[in-house]
């Protein structure tokens, strides 16, 4: 019987969720890291016993944990995250040049063959890479030094790169996004980039078709459809059929195309699923319900998805690494709060359960699905 | 010398340590030296008090000895006698900062 495992990161510490293939029981443990902010924690697709998680603390820094036993043990590994070379300087708040300052793991992706591969993506933004499980981290320079970098600025949460996508298909393709510099593809394992976001169209900066300045917020991509990407930007749902090339909008009829993550359903490329927030001032669900919006189209046409969650006086967001699809025949969808919640959808969206509902605010959510 | 270092207790669970911890320093113990020798025997705590190649001290620590805030003495200064001789304790701090 499979089981599933999802990994949840918040503001206070790290839990982990199981449940056998029916997903109605679900057994909690965690905190782990209990009083650490934990951005995100994710498990290697090569080995569901490896995962790793970045621990965060304003006064302690970074540290980078591993498990070799699916999240019973820890033990740290290196923490040391070093730009290559003169980092140089990016855009601050006002327009005046600020240098590079390591702050923070935002993400971890595991390499999808080999547990002990793993990219991160930091704050301020950057791009490391870990070929060792974890002992050492080496940045891969080639994107910050592309050329655009000085023009690249913080979003409200700081400057980070926040999504990490790589193509099944062909690893050495690559899909990054930074908030407030865009989307970014390599195609050669991460030595050189290209800005991808063309038709990206952004009010809040002075060009709003320039080709780097966009705040996206999420990427997403279906396994057998690589070059079909889709985007939550900072306002606006997009979509892309040539791996980033050129962007076109997708909103639709949704509520509003403000929002964070955006996450495709496992064994259908055209199922999509956002989270509308009111607006980039108010991180809250319209008319205070909490309802994910799904597309079986690929975008432009949306449904609303209520069952089971508050649709009525909801203030919560969503944050953009907290939601994740499992691989389960009968798609699993889960999503977790601010408020402490996290929601689950055994059924592609169409009813929802709170199987955590008094966590610390959270961050990112993952899911494992265990043979 | 033996000195004696109290970690938070974030750094002790980091650490896998109860209590305090006891380190052998050459005479004259100074902070970085301190440090260097806690980082030695604990390298997952390299990075978290100080920088990892500036050295600076990370702004939400604090260094208490014998009563007194030493977190802005330059490095060289030799910590106090009661600390050298293992009578007090060296406090490293997480400093008072939000919730």
């Amino acid at each position: 019987m499979s089981k599933v495992r999802v990994l949840v990161g918040t503001r206070k510490g790290a839990f982990i969720l199981e449940s056998d293939d029916k997903r109605e029981t679900w057994t909690t443990t965690g905190p782990h890291f209990g009083g650490w902010e934990i951005y995100h924690i994710n498990g290697s697709p090569a080995d569901p016993n490896r995962l790793y998680a970045s621990q965060s603390s304003a006064w302690f820094g970074q540290m980078i944990q591993r498990s070799d036993d699916g999240g019973q043990t820890w033990e740290p590994v290196d923490n040391k995250f070093v730009y290559a070379g003169v980092p140089g300087t990016h855009q601050w708040y006002d327009g005046t040049p600020h240098p590079w300052e390591f702050k923070r793991v935002w993400h971890l992706e595991p390499s999808l063959d080999d547990p002990d591969t793993v990219y991160a993506g930091v704050e301020d933004a950057a791009i490391f890479k870990t070929t060792d499980g974890g002992k050492s981290w080496n940045e891969l320079a080639g994107l910050r030094e592309h050329g655009s970098g000085p023009r690249w600025q913080p979003g409200a949460g700081g400057m980070c790169l926040h999504t990490i996508v790589i193509d099944p298909q062909n690893p050495q393709r690559i899909f990054i996004a930074i908030s407030a510099a865009g989307a970014f593809r390599t195609e050669d394992g991460g030595a050189t980039w290209t800005p991808i976001n063309q038709g990206l169209k952004s009010e809040y900066i002075p060009d709003p078709n320039a080709d780097v300045g966009h705040c996206v917020h999420r990427i997403a991509l279906h396994p057998s459809r690589p070059d079909t990407l889709f985007m939550q930007k900072h306002w606006d749902v997009m979509r892309s059929d040539n791996a980033g090339d050129s962007w076109h909008e997708v909103s639709g009829n949704l509520p509003t195309d403000f929002g964070f993550p955006i996450q495709v359903h496992a064994h259908e490329p055209e199922t999509i699923y956002v989270v509308p927030i009111k607006s980039d001032s108010l991180h809250y669900p319209p008319d205070g319900k909490l309802r994910v919006y799904r597309s079986r189209t690929g975008g432009n046409e949306w449904e609303a998805l209520t069952s089971g969650l508050p649709q009525q006086d909801c203030y919560v967001n969503v944050l953009r690494d907290a939601m994740a699809v499992d691989k389960l025949d009968q798609c699993g969808v889960y999503f977790g709060t601010t408020g402490g919640q996290v929601y689950a959808s055994a059924d592609s969206g169409d009813n929802w359960t709170a199987i955590a509902s008094n966590l610390p605010p959270v961050l990112s959510v993952e899911v494992q699905t265990i043979p | 010398m033996t000195i004696r270092v109290v970690l938070p207790a974030h750094l002790r669970t980091i650490a896998k340590v109860s209590g305090e911890v006891e380190l052998d320093v050459a005479a004259p113990a100074t902070i970085p030296s301190v440090l260097d020798a806690l980082e030695a025997r604990f390298p997952a705590l390299q990075g978290t008090i100080r920088d990892h190649v500036t050295r600076v001290r990370r702004p939400f620590i604090r260094f208490f000895a014998c009563s007194e805030d030493l977190s802005h003495d330059p490095p060289e200064t030799v910590l106090p006698m009661p600390i050298q001789t293992g009578a007090e304790p060296f406090l490293i701090v997480g400093a008072i900062a939000g919730g």
